[in-house]
């Protein structure tokens, strides 16, 4: 196999692969005596030296409680954990950073929605939409709210390629929808969802819009004002941060109106065993107990490295090792890649003739290749494609061409063994 | 490379595309579900018991060629056997496959069983060759619970 100088496109200026990786300590380990490629970045992502140090950093020297102390480090800690809410704000471009939620992740997010807003705002005869495609955790909680309430689930279905059918979609809505929520990105199919539009259409109704943002920030450009979307979320840990941290943003309305979740410290304005209680203001209403102060550090210090790289310069070349990446794995005889969205980022999911994903994953694990094998928390998606479990191979902007070549390789081989 | 050759062994790969003893058995008088979600192995064990032995045996399903070759080999192993037979041949495989990889295999013991030996270098494959095996004790006790080995 040769690189394709047409496949590949002009050369990325800036863009030193071999520089990039040795920002990621890991990423010069050996896995079973072979270079580590680690291509399960849509699970999570690995981590740049600037991060360890920022968490290193908090540890060392300004590690102590937020928001209550008046000595010194409780000072340094909690101008750092601000500043990093500042940081988040400003890379997803909202209008205050008071709108930026510190949650555990994605999963949390959601669930923070579906119990405040959704608790609130469902009745009976409500209906709520999301789509086929969705990961678990942007089902489930939509599932538990519409029977405790009476509400009726929608759902958008997509067609082969992987893609949402937008007229379904539009003949979907109507005066009972109260929330639309859908992944900007899939996990499974790669393919990147018309956010914007899906906003837009669902605000004609007067529905508000929960973005699962989980696979869209590692890999897109995020502007949530100019998406328009209520509610956008992401995890830290795929998008190069540490676990234990994520983010919910909402807008400024919303979040005012929406009742607490989670309650304790932090999040009270007075507590009085007389009169009762009154919470805090956002986001602190919605921060109760000590928050992964850590974690929002080290999620900063994850989007200044990406910012520095540039993210436009990194959506370009991921564009274009996946296509190089589709492109080898295509010509694998029986190899069958799901979803072929025409927008599409970060993921190849593939079938090998008859092979269960488990065994192509554990011979590809001796050849040093990290990939996942299994329903990815998506089983509605698998029984569209009528198929138990999916191999994939997710990519971020440490992969390198050779990495893809490598996993073409290594998938020829496990052919080798079966036949 | 050589850790693999211990686990897909033509044998296994054998019994993967050529499952013995695989499909509806209509004689069962005892039948369990091995569903493992995670991974998506999903297969039925059948025993047809008459007088205290396992007259027949059969499963179907789809899943890994771990899960798959693991059920053939133990249907091929079981059938025709006492119910206490049975059990204690369980109960060796179960021993064999969750002992640590420094335990030598007892090759007269556990017969062309010995081959999964080899899933002791993958921890996080031995739910998938257990998993048959795990229904069949399920129904020969007559548990009524869908198995998960996960």
């Amino acid at each position: 196999m040769v690189l394709n100088e047409s496949i590949l496109g002009s050369p990325i200026g800036g863009f030193d692969i071999t520089e990039i990786q040795q920002d990621f300590p890991i990423l010069n380990s050996k896995v079973n005596s072979k270079p580590l490629v680690y291509l399960d970045n849509a699970s999570t992502t690995q981590k740049p030296s600037v991060v360890l140090d920022a968490l290193d950093h908090h540890y060392t020297t300004e590690n102590a409680n937020i928001h209550r102390g008046v000595h010194h480090l409780s000072q340094k800690a909690t101008i750092s954990y601000e500043k990093a809410r500042e940081c988040v704000g400003r890379f997803l471009n909202t209008s205050e950073s008071g709108e930026i939620v510190f949650v555990r992740g994605t999963t949390e997010a959601i669930n923070l929605i579906a119990h405040s807003f959704g608790r609130q705002q469902i009745g009976e005869g409500d209906e709520i939409i999301i789509s086929h495609m969705e990961h678990h955790s942007n089902i489930v909680p939509w599932q538990v709210l519409c029977r405790e309430k009476k509400a009726v689930l929608r759902v958008i279905p997509i067609n082969s390629t992987g893609e949402l059918v937008f007229d379904d979609y539009v003949n979907l809505l109507n005066s009972n929808t109260k929330i639309v929520s859908v992944s900007h990105v899939s996990n499974v199919l790669g393919t990147i969802n018309p956010i914007r539009e899906i906003t837009a259409r669902a605000h004609d109704v007067g529905a508000v819009v929960v973005i699962d943002g989980a696979q869209g920030v590692p890999h897109l450009e995020v502007d949530v004002t100019s998406i328009d979307c209520d509610f956008y979320t992401f995890s830290g840990h795929k998008f190069f941060g540490p676990t234990g941290i994520g983010v919910l943003y909402g807008k400024k309305k919303l979040l005012e109106e929406m009742p607490p979740w989670e309650t304790g410290g932090s999040m009270i304005s007075k507590v009085s065993l007389e009169e009762g209680t009154t919470y805090a203001s956002i986001p602190a209403k919605f921060e109760a107990g000590t928050p992964s102060i850590a974690g929002a550090i080290g999620l900063a210090a994850a989007i200044d490295y990406v910012e520095n790289l540039g993210l436009d310069v990194i959506e370009q070349y991921e564009r274009n090792l996946l296509k190089y990446g589709e492109q080898l794995l295509s010509e694998i005889p029986g190899l069958r890649i799901f979803g072929q969205a025409k927008e599409k980022v970060g993921v190849i999911s593939f079938a090998l003739e008859s092979i269960h994903p488990h065994d192509v994953g554990t011979i590809l694990d001796t050849e040093g290749i990290a990939i996942r094998a299994g329903h990815h928390c998506a089983q509605p998606l698998m029984d569209y494609y009528k198929v138990p479990a999916m191999a994939r191979a997710s990519i971020a902007f440490y992969n390198s061409y050779m990495e893809m070549e490598s996993l073409a390789l290594s998938i020829e081989k496990v052919r080798r063994v079966f036949n | 490379m050589s850790e693999l050759r211990e686990l897909y062994q033509e044998i296994i790969l054998d019994h993967n595309k050529n499952p013995r003893n695989f499909g509806p058995l209509a004689s069962a008088n005892r039948s369990r579900e091995g569903y493992n979600p995670l991974c998506g192995d999903h297969l039925h064990v059948h025993l047809e018991i008459c007088d205290g032995s396992l007259k027949a045996i059969n499963f179907e399903g789809s899943g890994c060629a771990i899960s798959k070759a693991s059920a053939s080999l133990m249907t091929s192993a079981l059938k025709g056997k006492s119910i206490d037979e049975a059990e204690k041949i369980f109960a060796d495989f179960h021993a064999m496959v969750t002992a640590d990889i420094s335990v030598p295999v007892d090759e007269n013991k556990l017969g062309k069983m010995a081959i999964f030996a080899g899933v002791r270098e993958f921890p996080m494959r031995v739910k998938c060759c257990t998993l048959a095996w795990h229904a069949m004790n399920s129904a020969l006790i007559d548990d009524e619970n869908i198995v998960s080995t996960e």
